[in-house]
């Protein structure tokens, strides 16, 4: 499939993240028809689209909005529907390879505040805030920044546009912690409290912040409502496939020639994009990445031709998460990389629950004695079990992604593991010794 | 400062742990302004709930103290109705709440995977080495406090450093040994992608949601700080090669006329021109029409100042708001006049199929 530049299309633009760039190259231009729209328009026209959130999970972007409780006409609204509407943006960017949405906040911070307009109208929120990640610096500052343009232009505050239309908006810096990419967790950090998830039910849509009906949606689905308004739900279905449409920004790193942003439609494949990146470097050969991020099962080459988008990933037994494409070759050691990636669980689990708060501990504890040559023939079983103990047990999904890397890299690479353990041990699994070195810490 | 009422001498001064600190480094810690309380209270106002305050308002004590004092402590519980032990349960979740006095900056090394196989993890040994102190802990001249940070979401930039959170990318170890060296010969240089560096208490300023700077211009530069942006904008690039966009948008799109439109678009020499063959893709971008065959012309030239020095502006902004009156307004970002153009009647110029014309 070809490029197509539709978030990232502004971004070569001088000083892009100002707000006379954006005006000039059509930005603002879809919350003008968005505020001629009913509410209930704009989000079947978002649901016809296809948008599915781009934060990992793919939920249909339309159907999360359609879950926010409404005043029915001629009736008293009770319940949630009376209380305030809420929209938060997820922009906790922290999932290891993920690298999408602090570029889009540096280079385009006003595509995310229109979308954030248009879509806390079209869920008749009044109050949304911009829950960034802390260490994100650069992009809090030009978040600032356009937001307090957009409030001087009159995008923001009463009557926006003349609309009768009235947003308050705030930007929020986190303080560092992975787990508040959690919704639930954001919610409670967003609150003053220790960013810890919720148990759910209820559902944010109905008990969100403060208690009242919110939609939380990650940075790049926001950043592409106003190309829905703008192009129609028929122009945005006709990127990829049917089922999870549209234009998608695809990041790659890792041992490529040219490792970068690259938007292109949903379902294009890894061959294609590493096409694209220049390859694998020069004299070396792929050996595993990540289709969506640390918490995604890893894939080899033979899924280089598997179409990245939500259904085609889960169908070959991984899943989309964040489109960050980690790559690795045959220099880099699985176990290394999975014991790294153990480390950031352990360091980022919460501690709410059992299961991920003990089970990622351990996890780091076996892994590290297999890296350092020092694992058992029964390791690589208990690596299994506790793997089996986190997933589907944690309270959240931080505990079933720290299973992920582990799980697939035993099912891609067990002779990789096998290889670091001493001799004996590997006698005791029938095997003779493999010719692979233990691990040393940051071997490139 | 001494230890807490209760603790031996040389512990717990932080209130947050009890882990022994010396008591040399925190010398340098001023007390609390009156004006910290008003600003604490400006942060307070912008939120429907009082206590999302919390985290903003820490951030503010750091940008005074440089990390969470026990006055910081019981400030934030006075002004939000709290138990000190409430605020200190939430100031030691998050790892950039500091429990004690960070050097003038921070450095951060990603030792993740990604950037830890590409060289993270011999850029943090050799840094550690330099400096002679471990993760977490400050170098004895009070310069500069070292850490390991998990990924910090610039994975296409690898391996990455960042200095009070600004990127220094792809980094090897001379390159960040010598940036260090030069932090602490008191320089500042500059960022690849960020603003002109201040110092740890300046960043936290600015996590508070205030502006950091004592100026409008100064601000301004921060904001447009040139920058090295090759690995953000390289699909751009590419699609701008190859004549690559995406479908066209439905409706009437009448082509630009030539006359008439803004020149101030693209200069063609930009800071993102990394190679010649790039410039030339710039140059050609910038003939383009659409924004999306505008890629790789990014870089603004503005004139930056020198860093501005942590200056505090005069307290005196909104300090009579009450809580809750205008969330959402209170020092979140610089006046700026409205935008004389109105841009929603021209013709769309975003999606214009695969060969626009060149205009030159």
């Amino acid at each position: 499939m070809p490029l197509t530049p539709v978030l990232t299309s502004r971004w070569g633009a001088e000083n892009s993240w100002r707000l006379s760039t954006y005006e000039r190259l059509d930005g603002y231009s879809a919350l003008r028809t968005a505020l001629s729209m009913a509410p209930d328009e704009l989000v079947g026209m978002v649901k016809e689209s296809g948008l599915r959130g781009r934060g990992g999970a793919g939920f249909p972007t339309g159907m999360k909005w359609s879950f926010i409780p409404q005043p029915k006409p001629g009736e008293e609204p009770t319940g949630p529907a009376a209380m305030p509407k809420y929209l938060v943006v997820n922009a906790d960017e922290g999932e290891p390879g993920t690298c999408k949405d602090l570029p889009l906040m540096m280079a385009d911070p006003h595509s995310l505040i229109e979308g954030v307009i248009i879509s806390a109208y079209a869920i008749r929120s009044t109050f949304a805030v911009i829950y960034v990640r802390g260490e994100a610096v650069h992009a809090h500052r030009r978040l600032l920044n356009a937001v307090g343009e957009a409030y001087a232009a009159g995008y923001l505050g009463t009557d926006i546009l003349g609309s009768g239309y009235d947003l308050e908006l705030v930007v929020h810096a986190g303080a560092g912690a992975y787990i508040c990419g959690e919704e639930t967790a954001l919610l409670d950090s967003l609150e003053g409290y220790r960013g810890q998830p919720r148990l759910k039910p209820p559902f944010p849509a109905v008990a969100g912040l403060y208690g009242a009906p919110t939609v939380i949606n990650n940075v790049e689905t926001l950043a592409s409502v106003p190309f829905v308004v703008r192009g129609g739900a028929e122009w945005f279905k006709a990127f990829g496939p049917e089922k999870s449409p549209g234009p998608k920004i695809y990041s790659l790193s890792g041992r490529v020639v040219r490792p970068g942003q690259y938007e292109a439609p949903m379902g294009t494949t890894m061959r294609e994009l590493l096409e694209m990146a220049g390859g694998v470097r020069p004299g070396h050969e792929l050996k595993f990445w990540t289709p969506g991020g640390s918490s995604t099962p890893y894939f080899t080459a033979e899924h280089l031709d598997v179409p990245l988008d939500f259904d085609s990933v889960a169908a070959a037994g991984s899943m989309l998460g964040t489109t960050a494409l980690m790559v690795f070759d045959e220099t880099d050691s699985i176990v290394e990389a999975t014991l790294r990636f153990t480390e950031f669980y352990a360091h980022e689990s919460c501690g709410k629950c059992t299961p991920c708060r003990e089970g990622t501990y351990w996890l780091v504890q076996v892994l590290e004695r297999i890296a350092h040559g020092r694992g058992r023939a029964e390791d690589l079983e208990i690596l299994l079990d506790t793997c089996d103990n986190i997933l589907g047990r944690s309270f959240c999904a931080l505990g079933d992604g720290a299973t992920s890397c582990i799980t697939s890299s035993l099912k891609y690479f067990r002779d990789d593991y096998v290889a670091l353990l001493p001799p004996e041990e590997q006698a005791r699994l029938g095997r003779t010794r493999l010719p692979i070195e233990p691990v040393k810490a940051g071997a490139a | 400062m001494s230890a807490l009422p209760g603790s031996p001498e040389g512990t717990a001064v932080t209130g947050l742990d009890s882990s022994p600190v010396d008591a040399g480094s925190l010398a340098e810690v001023p007390p609390l302004p009156e004006r910290a309380r008003l600003e604490a209270r400006d942060i307070i106002a912008r939120y429907p709930v009082a206590r999302s305050a919390l985290l903003p308002m820490l951030h503010l004590v750091q940008s005074y103290q440089g990390y969470v004092t026990p006055e910081g402590v019981a400030l934030c519980a006075e002004e939000l109705r709290l138990t000190k032990a409430e605020v200190g349960a939430v100031a030691t979740f998050y790892t950039m709440y500091k429990r004690r006095p960070t050097g003038r900056h921070l450095v951060s090394v990603c030792t993740n995977t990604l950037c830890a196989v590409l060289g993270g993890q011999r850029i943090m040994d050799a840094l550690s080495a330099d400096l002679g102190v471990h993760h977490d802990e400050t170098a004895a001249d009070g310069s500069i406090t070292l850490e390991h940070a998990e990924c910090l979401a610039a994975c296409d930039y690898a391996p990455v450093v960042t200095v009070d959170y600004e990127f220094y990318d792809q980094q090897d170890v001379e390159s960040a040994r010598a940036l260090v060296a030069a932090l602490r010969r008191g320089e500042k240089p500059l960022p690849t992608r960020g603003a002109p560096l201040t110092d740890f208490r300046g960043i936290s300023r600015q996590l508070a949601g205030f502006s950091q700077h004592a100026d409008d211009a100064a601000a301004a530069a921060a904001v447009d700080a040139p920058g090295e942006y090759g690995p953000t904008l390289r699909g751009l690039r590419l699609a701008a090669e190859r004549g690559e966009s995406a479908p066209p948008m439905r409706g009437p799109e009448p082509e630009p006329a030539d006359a008439g439109e803004p020149r101030e678009t693209v200069r063609p020499s930009g800071t993102t021109g990394e190679t010649p063959g790039q410039e030339a893709a710039d140059a050609r971008v910038a003939a383009a029409d659409t924004p999306a065959e505008e890629a790789g012309a990014a870089g603004s030239h503005p004139d930056a100042p020198e860093p501005a020095g942590r200056r505090l502006p005069d307290g005196s902004t909104g300090t009579e708001t009450p809580a809750g009156a205008k969330p959402g307004t209170g020092d979140q970002g610089p006046d700026v006049p409205p935008p004389a153009g109105e841009g929603s009647d021209g013709p769309s110029r975003t999606i214009q199929g695969r060969a626009p014309k060149r205009r030159r």
